[in-house]
């Protein structure tokens, strides 16, 4: 190798060198001047996901505060995320397909956050939807529970359900396996499909009057019509809806549980099936005759509100009517408009935070 | 050695053998050589399948994603709708929300099908309306606000068509499965037909699908890979800038001057368990140290930068560490022996020579780094961000996405043209990988010394 070269290359060596130690100080020194944030940062619910997208975006084309950051997650990572504290590197909103359970208003104000303001801001419904080159489906609650519930009552008796055709829950169904995708139970769609369905199946078809007899308590008697069989006829899905419609795909006997914007944007893949004899849709949610729905909300930490900019502004340009209305861009996607907008709208605009 | 050949014996009894016809133990020789290159060739050949297949569904998938539907028609601006107070102030103009120029582009189209003679049995205003995508209506307010003087005039306009309309020019959507579904309907399908046939819709290719940011649920035919590029590429920069200096530093130092005793021993044991660490650990790691003790921002690259630097670092370690191994110990001998202190020895010669195999260590790192998601769940970059990060060293602050984030994001959509889109992101990210691999070899080739 001639000495030239080689003491050239080291020369570059020396310089490569030189550059890095420069911008790591560059960077060591910007992170202890780190910017005070200006966009809103949101997190939660993967339900209420799409509607936050669609509300930043149009906040960011709308108004001069940058587009919100929206992180999914699930409603009780949000919420945690949420409960945090207090402070610019925490999020200023958690978006929940429930509502927020004690336990976690405690554990927000053991961290210093206690001003929450809740905003209800529509309603989601639940369908049970299969393949679309299957049959069609007219379930009851009873029919859910029978299907899928661990014990069932037969002639007054506890027994394990041992149903495999629809037809043997019920005679007018069409005969075709069960096999049902429901959602996992970090989900809050899941306690929602417990509680609607299941539950009130329990009830409507008599078995919780003899679990109560048998058990002689109703919180084991609810237990016990909640537990779901676990012989591979109910599966849990942890992902998303995706992945529920990918089993169908690939399980043409399956049957999920969707929320309704997904189905309505795969209606083309998808024959959903009435409840109670309604078909689910915003109209037959709204006027609450499909029975199975819940809430939507979000919460804003107050104490964010002045300091990081836009916040207020976010939190009524998303209950607004040309957004959250019945005709604006969430109900077109699937949101079932709060008949009762107007009164979270004032109390939005007061900043009214929860007892 | 039995399967060694035996000359000995071949040459003692020429007449029984010859070098031109093989004796039983030689054939036998070839044929375990024979079967052995074709194991090897149908290894390769399983490879190279699997390969294919998996380019070919992903570039069958995601090609679509760069080529995107436009329609191009004159929009009547409406000065009473757009601009109420009628001064044409920006700042009055900028209360008219994005709605009201959704209602305008409507119009421009109902004109648009009424002056193109088009008529089809069925066709509902929703159909009109919803031909075209909502990401047009904020285009042309930008365009407006910057140019109020527009106001009142017709402009020629180029605007995005819905992601159903879109899909059924690339084959997603068909006439059967608009029948069923609540966001087309044939009629919407044929309109689009008419349309493209007097020239006004082209379906052509689509930079924006680079260049833009995320878009929301109902708007996909918008939703392009900008921020998430800028994002890995931020992040890229942090690991190059801090995980290859210091890697190259304490492979050196670990190799070449650290003693070895226990401490040492402890050392690299730990590297070599580090570098098998789920990636996952790291970002609960950087959620603990980076967000809530050192309070850097959330969805950051820096902070995905960093996590991604902590991962990286054993594996540049390693890899340094084998390439500076590989150099003769001659070559330090002499060095040493001409006169050459330790250090000097280490940059002059070892280096040097080592440099090769630390770039293709380095790039490996990278590499790997490129592709992860699951730390960056948990530091908030698994978001929805549509504000391009500022320039480094203040961008590394500003909220950004990643391109593997990405994809998993749009895989969870609801809309199926996310998946389109999806795949897509997975062609960049090749692409972006492809650029990488090729840079780590021209600088091989460049460094690569021969002794």
């Amino acid at each position: 190798m001639p000495h030239a070269k080689l003491f050239l290359q080291r020369r570059q060596q020396v310089k490569t060198f030189g550059l890095t130690a420069t911008a790591l100080s560059a960077i060591a020194l910007s992170a202890s001047a780190a910017a005070a944030r200006d966009q809103i940062q949101v997190a939660g619910s993967s339900t209420v996901l799409p509607y936050a997208t669609i509300v930043a975006e149009a906040f960011g084309e709308n108004t001069d505060y940058p587009t919100p950051v929206v992180e999914s997650g699930g409603s009780s990572a949000g919420l945690k995320k949420f409960c945090e504290g207090v402070g610019e590197n925490t999020i200023d909103v958690a978006n929940a397909s429930r509502q927020i359970k004690d336990s976690e208003i405690e554990a927000c104000a053991a961290n210093g956050v206690e001003e929450i303001i809740e905003v209800r801001i529509g309603y989601d419904g639940i369908v049970f939807a299969n393949a679309s080159e299957g049959p069609e489906f007219a379930y009851t609650p009873a029919d859910w529970f029978n299907a899928l519930a661990a014990k069932v009552v037969k002639d007054g008796a506890i027994v394990d359900n041992t149903a495999t055709n629809w037809n043997e829950v019920n005679a007018d169904l069409p005969e075709q396996e069960i096999l049902a995708f429901v959602p996992g139970t970090k989900h809050g769609t899941r306690e929602v499909f417990e509680e609607k369905v299941i539950l009130a199946g329990c009830e409507e078809s008599g078995a919780m009057e003899v679990f109560m007899a048998e058990m002689g308590d109703e919180d084991a008697a609810e237990e016990a019509c909640m537990t779901l069989r676990t012989d591979g006829k109910s599966v849990d899905i942890d992902g998303d809806y995706t992945e529920t419609l990918s089993r169908i795909e690939s399980a043409p006997n399956g049957i999920g549980v969707f929320g309704l914007s997904f189905y309505e944007n795969n209606m083309d893949k998808l024959r959903v099936g009435t409840m109670s004899g309604v078909t689910p849709s915003t109209e037959s949610i709204a006027s609450g005759e499909y029975p199975v729905s819940r809430p939507l909300f979000f919460y804003v930490k107050k104490a964010h509100i002045g300091v990081i900019p836009g916040l207020e502004e976010y939190a009524s340009f998303f209950v607004a009517d040309e957004l959250a209305g019945p005709d604006g861009p969430l109900a077109q996607y699937g949101l079932v408009s709060d008949p009762e907008l107007a009164a979270t709208q004032e109390a939005v605009a007061n900043q009214e935070a929860m007892q | 050695m039995t399967d060694l050949p035996m000359p000995a014996d071949a040459s003692r009894d020429a007449t029984k053998s010859s070098l031109l016809v093989a004796d039983a133990r030689t054939r036998k020789r070839n044929a375990a050589e024979k079967r052995f290159r074709s194991y090897g060739a149908a290894a390769i050949g399983v490879a190279l399948v699997a390969l294919v297949v998996l380019l070919s569904s992903i570039i069958g998938g995601g090609a679509g994603a760069f080529r995107q539907t436009y329609l191009s028609i004159p929009v009547a601006l409406d000065a009473d709708v757009l601009d109420p107070k009628g001064n044409r102030d920006p700042a009055e103009m900028s209360k008219v929300l994005t709605l009201s120029y959704g209602r305008v582009l409507d119009a421009a189209v109902d004109t648009a099908v009424a002056d193109g003679g088009i008529e089809i049995e069925g066709l509902s205003d929703k159909d009109i309306g919803g031909l075209i995508s909502k990401e047009a209506s904020a285009q042309l307010r930008d365009r407006v606000l910057a140019d109020p003087e527009l106001l009142g005039t017709t402009v020629e306009t180029n605007v995005l068509v819905n992601g159903r309309v879109d899909g059924y020019f690339k084959g997603r959507v068909t006439m059967e499965s608009a029948e069923a579904d609540g966001n087309t309907s044939p009629q919407q399908l044929m309109l689009a037909e008419e349309l493209k046939e007097r020239g006004m819709l082209v379906t052509r290719f689509n930079w924006d699908f680079v260049t833009n940011p995320d878009a929301s649920d109902q708007r996909p035919e918008a939703a392009g890979v900008g921020v998430a590029i800028l994002g890995s590429l931020y992040m890229m920069l942090v690991v190059l800038f801090l995980a290859v200096p210091i890697g190259v530093a304490a492979s050196i130092y670990l190799e070449e001057f650290a003693p070895k005793n226990r401490w040492t021993d402890v050392i690299e044991v730990n590297i070599s368990n580090l570098a098998a660490v789920p990636s996952i650990v790291f970002g609960i790691l950087g959620l603990a140290a980076f967000i809530n003790f050192a309070g850097l921002p959330q969805s950051a690259p820096i902070v995905g930068g960093l996590v991604l630097t902590l991962m990286t670092l054993p594996t540049i370690i390693i890899s340094t560490r084998a390439a500076l191994k590989a150099v003769p110990p001659s070559i330090r001998d002499a060095a040493l022996g001409v006169g050459a202190s330790k250090m000097q020895s280490v940059f002059h010669h070892v280096l040097p020579l080592a440099m090769p195999g630390i770039l293709t260590g380095t790039i490996i790192g990278l590499a790997q780094a490129l592709g992860e998601t699951a730390p960056l769940l948990l530091i908030g970059m698994v978001a929805f961000v549509r504000e391009f990060p500022a320039a480094p060293p203040e961008g590394l602050f500003d909220p950004a996405s990643a391109l593997p984030v990405q994809v998993y994001n749009w895989t969870q959509r609801a809309d199926p043209a996310f998946i389109e889109r999806a795949s897509g992101a997975i062609i960049v990210l090749l692409a972006f990988l492809l650029c990488m691999n090729v840079l780590a070899i021209v600088l091989r080739r460049r460094f690569e010394r021969r002794w």
